[in-house]
Order: C-alpha cells, then structure tokens, then sequence
C-alpha cells in the first residue's frame, strides 16, 4: 500500500477550503496550519499565467526528516505516512530543517506536529478531511499500489509534476498541470 | 515577472516567513563542540606522540576548558529544544543516519572519558593544598586521606577509586586513542549535523565535515595559544593554525566552487556569498578577520615581528563562532524554489 | 505491520524504542461523534450542513462543521466561509449583552442592559414614534435568516418598509433587467445549469473568489466535463486563469462588448432561430438596433481584439443553447446596471439558453405556510412612497432609497424616524456613508441586532445581541432548486454569554408591543414543527436528516421541445424589445455610454471577494482570519515603480473627493491588474477596537466610495466609478 494524493491545479481555486477543514478536523491551533495555499503568477498583463496550489507534506518516499530524527519520533506508518509521535519528540527541530517543503512545524506543546494525511479518517474508510470538504473536487486521494484507486487514474492519464523534484525525497503529492 | 507567494493558511512561527527554527543557541552548541573536539584532539595527540609532558598546557588544562564547553554546549542544546522534558528519549535509541543521535551520543560517552582524563591529571592540575575554598576542602576530606587537617595530594580513601586512577594513569595512550577517535567524530558532527540537511541548499554539501573541523581544531588550538604560558607551546599551535588556516581557506574555495558547479539552487546559495544578503557579514568576519588577518599576523611572528599575543588567537575564536552563526543563519534563509 | 516495525523496515537504523513509550493519539471520530443539523448562515447560499459536536473534558464542544450530502446547495460540501463557521461561535469578541446608550457627563456611553430592559425600552420607542408620526415611519433593514420574525413583527405593527442590501447594492439591476426580459426575477440560487452547460460566459462574476459555493462546484465540473470558460474581467480573476478565453476588457465598457457578442451570432446566424421565432418579441427590432455595433467599433472602446470577440461569440453560439451568460449577482457598478444586465438577458435569449438544459432551469421550490393570525393593518405609507415614485419598475425598498427618505424633506410628508438593523452593517454596505450617518441624526430610534460589535452597533441606541446560527433554531430553509428541499436549523450549543435567538427577542418584541397573537407559538420548535408538517415532515424528521428532498410537481426542469410556454411579461414572451422600459421612458435596448476615467495620478478602484471571507462579518473570525488577516492594494508593477512603491509598503488612499483611507493598506505588486485600476477585497479596514483582531487592519474600500452612480430604472448604487490616489505616509486633514 502506498498512500498518495494528486491535486488538480487546473480546478484548484486556492479557496482554501482546505486549510480550514485541517484546522477543525484536527484541531489546530489557531495560528498554525499543516497545509497552505501557494499562488505562482508568470507572464506580464494580459499573457499571465497563474498555477495555485494546496500544499501539505508530501509524504515522501525518502525521507530526510524521519532519517535525522535522533529519537524515532519523526516515523512512517503503513502506507508510507509520515507522523510524528508526540512523546517522543523532544522538538529539537532536526527534522524542520531536514524537510525542503517547511511542511512541519513546532506545536505550542513543544512537540513537532505536521500533516498525517488523516490516518484517523483513512483507517475509517474516509477520504482525509481536506479532500472530503473541497469543493472543486480537486484533490485526489487513494492508493497507488491499487491500479483502481481514483489517485491511480488520475495520475494515469494526466500530466503530473511534484515540488522540488531536485532535492530528492520523492513526493508523494502529485500536481496535475 | 514571476510573483511567488504563500497566499494562505501557513504563517507557522519560525518557518514563516523565513525559517528560524535554530536560533543563537545551536550555533554557539556547534561552535562550543568543535571548540571541544579540537582541545581534546590535541591533548590525545600530545599524549600519542609522546610530547604530554612538554605541552602540558594541551594535555592537563585544555580538557577542562573543554569539559566546561562541552556543557554549556549542551544547555544551549537542551535550551533550544522545544520539549526538553523529553531529552531523554535521545537515549532510548541509536538512529545511526541520524547525525544528532550520533552527536548526543557520542558527547554521553566523551563526558565520562574526558572527566576521567581530568581525574587522572588532578594531582598535577590542581594540588589539594592550593584550594583555599573551605566548603570544597571539606568535600575532599570525605574522599581522601588526611589526617590533622593535612590532606595528602588527592590520596584517595578508597580502594577502587586508587586503583582506577593508577590504571587511567598506567594506559595513557588506549585512552587517548578513544579521545581522539571521539573527538574527531564530535567535530565532524558540528558540519555533518546541516550538511545532512540536503533540504538547505547552502547545507547540501560534504564538505561540510571536513570544514567544521578543521575550524574546530583551529579555535581549539588558538585557544591553547591564547592560554599557554610556555613559549614553545605557543609557538607550536601558531604553526599548527597556520596550517589549519591554509586548509580551512581551501575548503572554503572549495565549497564556492561545488555550488557554482552545481544546479540553479546552489549556485542561488553561493550567490548569497558572493554579492548576496551574507557577502559582507561573511567575508569580512570569517575570511579576513578569522583567517586572513590571523594568518599573516602568526607569520610574522613566527619571522620574530613583535605582534600582540592576544591577537591572533581571539580574531580565530571570533571568526570559528562567527562562521557557524553565518552558516546556520544563511542555510536557513537560502530554500528550494518551486 | 506496526509503527515501529516499518520505520525499521524502511530506514537502516538501530531502534529499540520500548513499546510503552508509543500511543496513538485520540482522534474523534465521525461515526460516534453527535450531529445536528444547520444551515450555514456565512453568506446567503445557505448551505445545509452538520455541526458536529465531541467531548472535551466530559463537555459537549463545537468541533467542526460538514455539508450535508443530500443537500443541492453544498452536495455535501462547505466552502471555506462555511467550514470556518466553528469561528463565529467562539470568537470571544462578540457581542454578549444587550446594551443601551446613556449620556454620562456629557459622554454617550453603552450601559448594559437585562433583555427586559432593553425590549421595553424599545417597544416603549416604537409605541411613541406610532403615536407621534405613524407605524410606518418604522423601517427595517435586514440581511439573514432571522429577518422573517421581525418582518412579521413589523408587519403586526404597522409599516412594510423593510429592505436588504442584496437589492439596491446588489443583485436589483440583474432582477429587473431578467423580469423584464424573461418574466422571472433568477433569486437565489440562481437557476443555472453550470454543471451541463458546454460554454459559461463570466463577466465580471469571478467565481472562486465569490465563493458562492453550488456555482463554484459546478464550474468545477463543467471543467471536467470540457466545457469553455470565458470571462471578461479587467483583473486576471481566479477564474481567469482557468479559462479559455481571458478578455481583459477596459473597466466600464461591458455594455460594448456584449452588443457586439449580440451582433456578431446574429450577423453570423448564430442564434436560435426556432427559439427566437416562438418565443421572442421584438428580434427584428433588434436585430436593426446592433447592425453597426461591431467588433470593430467595440475594440474601439474595450480593448478588446475583433477577431476575439468573434471568436467567443462563436464558442458560444456553437455551444448553444448550452451556454449561459452569467447575469452577475454583485452587478451595481457603474449606473447603467439594469441595462447591462438587459444585454445579458437578451444575449441569453438569442443563444436560446432559459429553459434548456446546460442554461437556465425553471427552479421549483415552496413556501412554508404561516400559522394563522388576524390580518395585518392597513398602511398608510408603503416603502414605495419612500422614493417618490421614482423607479417603478423595482419591486423591492431600496436600503440606500430608505437611508435617504430618513433624512426630513419638504418633498415628503413623513420621513423614517426609527430603524431596526438586523444583520447588516450598513455603514459598510451602503456607499457614500455621509448619507447614511446623517440620516441616523434624524432617528429617534435605531436598534441594531447583529453578533458582532461592528460599524453600525456603535451609532445604535439599543443593541441586542443575537446568538450565532449555530446556537439557535432559525425559520425553515425551503429553497427553489432543481427540486424543492426543506433544511432545518438546529442549535448545537447553549447560546453563549447573554445573547439569544431571533425569533426569540421578535416574539418578546411583539408581545411588548401587544402584538402577541400574531406570534401564536409557545417556542420556535412549536412553529417549526407546525410548518414541516404541513410541508410533509416534521421536526423529529428534520432533526435526523437535516435535509428533505422533495418531489417536483411537474417535469419541466428544461422546456419541452416546441412547447408552448407563456413567460410572465406583458407580450407573454421574452421581452428583447422592452415596451415596459419604453414606457418609463428608458431606452428599449441597452445603449453604450462613457463614463468618467481616472485622471493622471488616479486608478480605479475597484473590489471584490477573497474566497475565505464574507464582506466584513468574517474578518475577526478566529479561524477565517488566520487563512488571511488584512486585504491589500493590488498595484501593477509599472505603476508601483512609477510610484517606487515596494511589495507591503502601507500606503494611504486618497479619492476624488479627498476622502483618505482610515487605515493604510499593504501593497500587492502584481502583474494580475491592469495599468489603470487597483483592487482590493470588501469588508477589511474595520474602526471597531471591540474587533481585536480585525481592527485597523487593512483598508475599507467603502468609505473611499462616495460618487455613487444611480441607476435610473430600478435606484441601484452603481460603486465602481471611484479613483484612487497614493500616499506613503498618512496625509495630515487640512483645516476646514
Ligand atoms: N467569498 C465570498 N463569496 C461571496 C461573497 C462574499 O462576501 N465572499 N458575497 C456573495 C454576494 S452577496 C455576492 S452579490 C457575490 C458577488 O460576486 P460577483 O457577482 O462575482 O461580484 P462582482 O462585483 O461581479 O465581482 C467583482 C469582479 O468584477 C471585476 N470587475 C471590476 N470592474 C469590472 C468591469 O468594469 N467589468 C467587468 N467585466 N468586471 C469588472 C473585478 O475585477 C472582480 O473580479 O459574491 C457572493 N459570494
Ligand atoms: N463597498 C462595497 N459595498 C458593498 C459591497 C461591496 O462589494 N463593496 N457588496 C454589496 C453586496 S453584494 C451586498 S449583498 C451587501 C452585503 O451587506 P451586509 O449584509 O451588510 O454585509 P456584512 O458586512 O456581512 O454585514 C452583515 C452583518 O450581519 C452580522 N451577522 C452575521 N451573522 C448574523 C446573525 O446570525 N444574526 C445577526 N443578527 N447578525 C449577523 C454581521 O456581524 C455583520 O455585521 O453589501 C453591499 N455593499
Ligand atoms: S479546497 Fe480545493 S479548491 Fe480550495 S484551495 Fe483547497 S484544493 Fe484548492
Ligand atoms: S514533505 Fe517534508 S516532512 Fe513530509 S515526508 Fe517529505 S521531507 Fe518529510
Ligand atoms: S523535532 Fe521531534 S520529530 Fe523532529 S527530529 Fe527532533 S525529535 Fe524528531
Ligand atoms: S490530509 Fe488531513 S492532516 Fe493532512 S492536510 Fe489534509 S486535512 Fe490536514
Ligand atoms: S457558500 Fe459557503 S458561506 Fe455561503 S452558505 Fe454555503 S458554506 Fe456557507
Ligand atoms: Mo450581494
């Protein structure tokens, strides 16, 4: 099994719906967020070119953040989900620096918290919380290993793209452009 | 015109806008272990060749300098973590492809080899009779063989404590190899701990290692120089800075010239150096002031130019604490671009 | 496969983390967690949904808010406004008790007050102004769903003037241009048939910032199912980027380049010839009117290519009638609203899109029955006497025509002397805010019910604090749709602090006011569950499911083929030529007119939504305000070098007028808006210090609104015909 998500930036409107969702689902403090929207504009008016994106951690196949985690706590689940377990975390903040995505953050009960892709939700046959709420029906979740998964078939027949491919850790968040 | 923009959601505190997760204190913690690593390189190497009792400065006081670095080094660690309630889970593993559990553990085995060392040289450092401290004396008392409010010189009381001191005594050279293994891993790890961040592309570079410990020696052994009283001693470590200098200044033409070679990040990396935001800050306090200036002021001395002693010494402190500074600041600010 | 174990499968490391050391943190979950059902009162789609509630330390706790799935408004999804919901409620710097103004040595202060008090007082105002003036010197405003209470109050009482911003600032130019054209005012939703349509045409309605959540899902899904966007917006709107055609058109001259999309599918027989000759008046007439409006003649004037304007007239013709010209819902912009919005309707019913599938649908819903009370008295003045007999094609009170018939006139034999405000922030809403202060002068009562302290609570004389929707049972939603639904709203929560329910304070109202038979229910559940069971459920139905689809009563969501239909308008066809429009001596087709442009040092200020706020009522909204604190001033980058403005400097404007921003604004250089023009997103710049988080930050694009242009037909405050200028530091108020 191998968790994924691709996003359509085609239908994304950058509502940030989703950061929202995150917030109550799971609880996030306010003035924190595990996801974010980005906005890259390219051309002068009127040849513009505008890509927004819902972004989150990757969920990477490599990983540098559970590789310089000195306690453990920064691990992966099955699925290939990155979570970080509270109280092992001794927030030294290796693995802030290790991620290219500034995906995590330090919570303001000292531990390192960070997207868990809603393992609560998915484990209940549930779409993450971001997904389910998002009204352009732009993201995509699933498994990659199953041929039939919606994030399967998406990928399949569109063109994909992923950040930072240069800095190696293979994401698994996958842009549709 | 490219305009790239966070438009929502993420303003997490010390990642946004810029990334300040690690503030003074690691810096000063990298500083303070290659600081350490250095000292206790060079009193395990003297010790190696034979010299301890000619550089009795590197061999008996520099492991206490490094012995008080190495702890405030890890308050400013354990400063910096956010749980620190937690540290230690650090010990409930080993994650060997992770520097920092390698460096929190090879620091929990160093403290105890290095407090031994000390011990060992406690009669020569510090004779009983030269402590004035009645508190103290009374501590020692306890511990040693005194009769009529005459301690002996660190006669111990008991049996194990004797014998332990005679066998550290009896196998100088075992323990210094283990020191000096130690220490060249503890100053390897100051570099490696960002350069295993290939997140940062300023960090993404082996030559880190190498770098930082070169500079670790280099502030260890200014540090003797600046401490010794012996003429020779000095003599030796200005020579032995000059060297490191000329190493140092090599791998740095080195790490400008990877980055140039490398991809669009990097070469934005060493731009940051080389005309960048950093360029001042950096040239000046650490090439000029930390290496060049050092470098021809122990020449001339070594040529017999009269030049103040303090000098040179304290301007390669300044440029080894100023570096890490530059290098943890910078590599944070300098991120992929997507 | 346990945690541990893959972390040593995957990574080569040496790990021995004792197993007690690791828990799982406790996530709610979905399935037992309690729910209730709502529907969303962040904008006026009103979207149904579930607040579900979970334990915190043995208490019941708001936690999150969903769509509800079988509801057409939200398909089970909530836009951000709506997720963010949680935050009304817990925003500590609501309004929490009632208060009544007092002078205290000299200064107006607010004393709190017990409801008692505070209804009393007011019913005691309200019996004087009846005596004194007449029942109908009472008007109200209101923008939400507790205003049906009040209006029966008011009705009960004596006075039918009660009006919504969503008319004269709003969506009025759109309702009479279509009634006039197709008989049939769209409402909302609006009727459109997004999801099947193959060409959508936006001009100016910049979908996925107006977050208005059905709309944006089925653009969503016209995407996927290849449908071509065009849209016609002076900025590179969201929506822009995702279309085919972007026509990046000069501010002010729709009215051009629709004439022309009319000419071109007409000249290129491209309309709906079978459509037009059974159901259309006046096609000839037209079809004269257009000939010399070409594509040439508008490149003229918008800027935009002949070749396409061609071009997307011929998407749309060929995608007809599966196409639809969105009629805009925030379309008072420059005065001439009403017949902008007549070019849409026509263009619409030459592309023979109402009726058809992919266009307009024939929307059904119902209307829930009112339990029986003694007739309402008669009035002696009706909200029509308001504008003097100006705009009679309107057929709703103008807010802004109310504002003005406040302020005493010889013209008039009775002005308004008391105003209820039920959620809307006027000072805010209503442009040229002189009007509206010196009308509240001449009051001599205002009571404001609202959440929030906002503008308008400060000037009120009485301010009552209703608790959020999400603490309160509210009216029945019964919306027309592509089928007839029923929504409940169901509290989640204990109202918190002292705050309480509309219907609620209404009821207390009426029965102070004596009025206490036509509020014949013990409690809102009473009435509520009187009305669903005339409508076929009932509140313990509507509590489990929250929502209630109903059947339509007759299959004709899209117009048979060929059948014989009569519209609701005077010829009993679709009105191209408007006799109506003739008849109050306006022009029967829309005519281009110039207006005004910014002069040298000036740009056009011009304004939108953000998707995550809705107008000012979201900017101290703890959740919604953490996606985005402040608006800012989008400045092209030639403008901004030409200015040496750099990104987030805070600048102050200044307009025609010499009218200065309260606040400053941070600056967004971007290549997204034109040379000519800045822009910024409503409802930031807040004067309340109550407002912790949302005072002071960013700047009101209201108050720098103070040339109005009126529309002539239907009274519309036309609000984009305003420029701006730059200062770096807060310029100083000359003497007066
Ligand atoms: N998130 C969110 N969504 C909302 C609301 C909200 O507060 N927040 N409010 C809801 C309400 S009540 C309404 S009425 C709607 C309003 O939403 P719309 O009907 O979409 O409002 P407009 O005024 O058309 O939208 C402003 C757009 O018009 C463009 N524009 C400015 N001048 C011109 C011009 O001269 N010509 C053309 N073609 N375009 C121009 C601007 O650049 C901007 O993109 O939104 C609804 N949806
Ligand atoms: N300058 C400018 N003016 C505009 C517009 C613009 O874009 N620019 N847009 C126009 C349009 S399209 C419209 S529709 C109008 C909208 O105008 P309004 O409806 O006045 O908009 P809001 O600012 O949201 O004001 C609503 C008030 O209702 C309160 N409120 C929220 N929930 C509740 C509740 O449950 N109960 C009660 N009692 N009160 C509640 C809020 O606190 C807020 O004070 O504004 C119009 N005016
Ligand atoms: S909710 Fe969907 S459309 Fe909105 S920003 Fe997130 S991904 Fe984009
Ligand atoms: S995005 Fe960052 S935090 Fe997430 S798995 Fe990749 S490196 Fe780790
Ligand atoms: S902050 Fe926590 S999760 Fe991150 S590396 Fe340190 S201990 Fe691991
Ligand atoms: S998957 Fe869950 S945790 Fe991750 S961003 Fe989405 S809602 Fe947040
Ligand atoms: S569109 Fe959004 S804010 Fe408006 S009612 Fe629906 S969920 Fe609420
Ligand atoms: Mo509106």
């Amino acid at each position: 099994m191998r968790y994924a998500m691709a996003i359509d930036t085609k239908k994304c409107v950058g509502c940030s719906d989703c950061v929202v969702a995150c917030q109550t689902e799971n609880n996030i403090p306010h003035g924190y967020a595990r996801d974010w929207i980005s906005e890259t504009v390219q051309g002068t008016y009127p040849g513009l070119h505008l890509e927004i994106r819902s972004e989150r951690c990757n969920h990477c196949n490599n990983t540098p953040c559970v590789r310089t985690c000195p306690t453990g706590a920064s691990h992966i689940i099955d699925g290939g989900i990155v979570k970080v377990t509270p109280e092992e975390c001794i927030g030294c903040g290796a693995c802030i620096e290790s991620c290219p995505y500034d995906a995590r953050y330090v919570h303001p009960e000292g531990y390192v918290d960070k997207c868990t892709f809603c393992d609560h939700r998915i484990s209940n046959g549930q779409d993450p919380a971001c997904v389910s709420v998002c009204p352009t029906h732009c993201m995509y979740f699933g498994d990659l290993d199953d041929p039939n998964s919606q994030v399967s078939k998406v990928i399949a027949v569109r063109n994909i793209k992923v950040l930072a491919p240069e800095a190696g850790t293979q994401p698994q968040i996958f842009y549709l452009v | 015109m490219r305009e790239e923009l966070i438009t929502s959601g993420r303003m997490n505190p010390n990642i946004d806008p810029i990334l300040h997760v690690w503030h003074w204190s690691i810096p000063l913690y990298l500083f303070l272990g290659g600081l350490a690593a250095g000292l206790l390189f060079f009193a395990a190497f003297r010790t190696l060749t034979g010299d301890d009792k000619k550089y009795g400065t590197s061999v008996k006081i520099g492991p206490i300098i490094a012995f008080a670095a190495i702890v405030v080094g890890l308050m400013a660690l354990l400063y910096d973590l956010n749980h620190p309630l937690y540290f230690w889970q650090l010990y409930t593993t080993i994650r060997i492809v992770s520097p920092m559990s390698w460096g929190a553990w090879t620091l929990l085995i160093m403290v105890p080899l290095n407090l031994i060392w000390i011990f060992s040289y406690l009669k020569e450092i510090l004779p009983v009779n030269n402590i004035k401290i009645n508190f103290l004396k009374k501590i020692i008392s306890w511990v040693t063989v005194s009769s009529e409010n005459i301690t002996q010189n660190w006669e111990w009381k008991h049996k194990m404590v004797k014998d332990f001191e005679k066998f550290v005594q009896n196998n100088r050279k075992p323990w210094a190899w283990s020191i000096i293994i130690l220490a060249v891993i503890l100053g390897v790890y100051t570099g490696i701990l960002l350069s295993a961040f290939n997140a940062r592309p300023l960090w993404n570079t082996s030559i880190l290692g190498p770098l930082f410990l070169t500079s670790g020696l280099s502030t260890g052994a200014a540090l003797i120089m600046l401490i010794t009283k012996d003429h020779n001693e000095r003599r030796s470590y200005s020579k032995i800075d000059i060297l490191l200098i000329i190493i140092e200044l090599f791998f740095i033409t080195h790490l400008f010239m990877g980055f140039q070679a490398g991809s669009q990040v990097n070469v934005e990396a060493a731009y940051y150096f080389l005309g960048g935001e950093f360029t001042v800050t950096f040239w000046v306090n650490v090439v000029i002031l930390g290496l060049a200036i050092p470098a021809i002021l122990e020449v001339l001395e070594l040529l017999n130019f009269k030049v103040p002693i303090y000098v040179p010494g304290l301007l390669i402190i300044w440029g080894g604490l100023a570096f890490r500074f530059i290098m943890v600041d910078a590599g944070q600010v300098i991120r992929y671009l997507y | 496969m346990g945690a541990g174990g893959l972390a040593l499968a995957t990574t080569p490391v040496l790990n021995w983390v004792p197993g007690f050391l690791k828990s799982d943190d406790e996530m709610p979950d979905d399935s037992k967690a309690k729910r209730y059902p709502t529907y969303c009162e962040v904008c006026f789609w009103q979207c149904a949904g579930w607040t579900y509630t979970k334990e915190v330390e043995g208490k019941e706790k708001i936690w999150k808010i969903v769509g509800n799935n079988d509801d057409p408004h939200s398909n089970g999804r909530f836009c951000p406004r709506g997720t963010g919901g949680v935050g009304q409620y817990e925003d500590e710097d609501r309004l929490k008790h009632p208060l009544i103004r007092e002078e205290k040595d000299g200064k107006q202060t607010f004393r709190e007050a017990t409801w008692d008090e505070a209804l009393d007082f007011i019913a005691k105002k309200m019996k004087y102004v009846a005596e004194k003036y007449s029942p109908s010197c009472v008007a109200m405003f209101t923008h939400g769903s507790g205003g049906k209470f009040f209006t029966t109050v008011l009705n009960a009482y004596g006075t039918n003037s009660v009006s919504a911003p969503s008319y004269a600032q709003c969506k009025g130019p759109r309702d009479v241009a279509f009634n006039e054209t197709f008989g049939s005012v769209l409402g909302s939703p609006e009727p459109l048939d997004i999801r099947n349509t193959k060409c959508l045409v936006l001009i100016g309605s910049h979908l996925g910032e107006n977050m208005h959540n059905g709309q944006v899902q089925e653009m969503s899904e016209a995407i996927d199912n290849g449908a071509t966007i065009i849209t016609v917006d002076p900025r590179f709107s969201t929506v822009a980027s995702k279309s085919k055609y972007w026509l990046p058109i000069k501010p002010a001259t729709d009215i051009a380049l629709l004439l022309a999309w009319i000419n071109v599918i007409i000249e290129e027989d491209l309309y709906d010839k079978p459509y037009i000759e059974k159901y259309a008046y006046g096609f000839e007439e037209l079809k004269s009117y257009i000939v010399d409006k070409t594509p040439e003649w508008a490149y003229g004037i918008t800027g935009i290519e002949p070749n396409v304007i061609r071009n997307t007239a011929r998407e749309m013709g060929h995608a007809s009638p599966a196409v639809i010209i969105h009629p805009g819902r925030h379309v008072t912009w420059y005065g001439d609203d009403t017949q902008r919005s007549r070019a849409i309707a026509i263009l619409n019913a030459i592309l023979g899109s109402w009726g058809r599938r992919g266009g307009f649908y024939n929307a059904e819903g119902l209307s829930m029955k009112s339990m029986p009370h003694p007739p309402f008295p008669e009035l002696d003045h009706t909200w029509k006497d308001a504008t003097l007999g100006k705009y009679k094609l309107g057929e709703a009170a103008l807010a802004s025509g109310i504002c003005e018939a406040s302020i005493p006139s010889p013209l008039r034999d009775c002005s308004y002397k008391a105003w209820i405000v039920n959620g809307t922030n006027l000072i805010k809403t209503i442009p040229n805010n002189k009007v509206v202060l010196e009308a509240i002068q001449n009051l001599e009562l205002m009571v404001v019910i609202d959440t929030m302290p906002v503008d308008i609570t400060g000037y009120a004389d009485v301010v009552l604090p209703e608790c959020t929707y999400l603490e309160r049972y509210d009216e029945i939603r019964a919306s027309k749709h592509r089928f007839p639904t029923l929504a409940l709203r169901m509290p989640a929560a204990e109202p918190k602090y002292n705050s309480k329910p509309g219907w609620w304070i209404a009821k207390q109202l009426a029965e102070k006011l004596g009025l206490g038979q036509y509020v014949p229910y013990k409690n809102v559940e009473e009435l509520l569950d009187w009305q669903l069971k005339k409508a076929g459920s009932s509140l313990e139905e509507m509590k489990k499911i929250g929502v209630k689809k109903l059947d339509r009563e007759f299959d004709d969501l899209y117009f048979l083929n060929g059948e014989d239909y009569e519209f609701n308008t005077a010829s009993g066809k679709i009105e191209l030529f408007s006799n109506s429009f003739v008849a109050e001596g306006f022009d029967a087709f829309p005519k281009y007119t110039a207006h005004p442009e910014p002069q040298a040092g000036f740009y056009r200020l011009i304004y939108g939504r953000a998707p995550m706020h809705t107008f000012g009522r979201t900017s101290n909204n703890p959740n919604l305000h953490d996606l985005m604190p402040e608006n800012k001033l989008w400045v092209n980058p030639k403008v901004a070098k030409e200015w040496g403005l750099k990104a987030d400097q805070e600048i102050w404007l200044e307009n025609q007028d010499g009218v200065v921003s309260t606040f400053p604004i941070k600056v967004r250089i971007t290549e997204r808006i034109r040379i000519d023009s800045v822009y910024m997103v409503h409802g930031f710049g807040h004067n309340n210090k109550q407002l912790t988080r949302a005072y002071a930050n960013g700047a009101c694009d209201s108050e720098l609104i103070t040339n109005v242009m009126l529309d002539p037909i239907m009274g519309g405050t036309g609000m984009r015909g305003n420029f701006v200028t730059f200062h770096s530091e807060k310029p100083i108020k000359k003497e007066a």
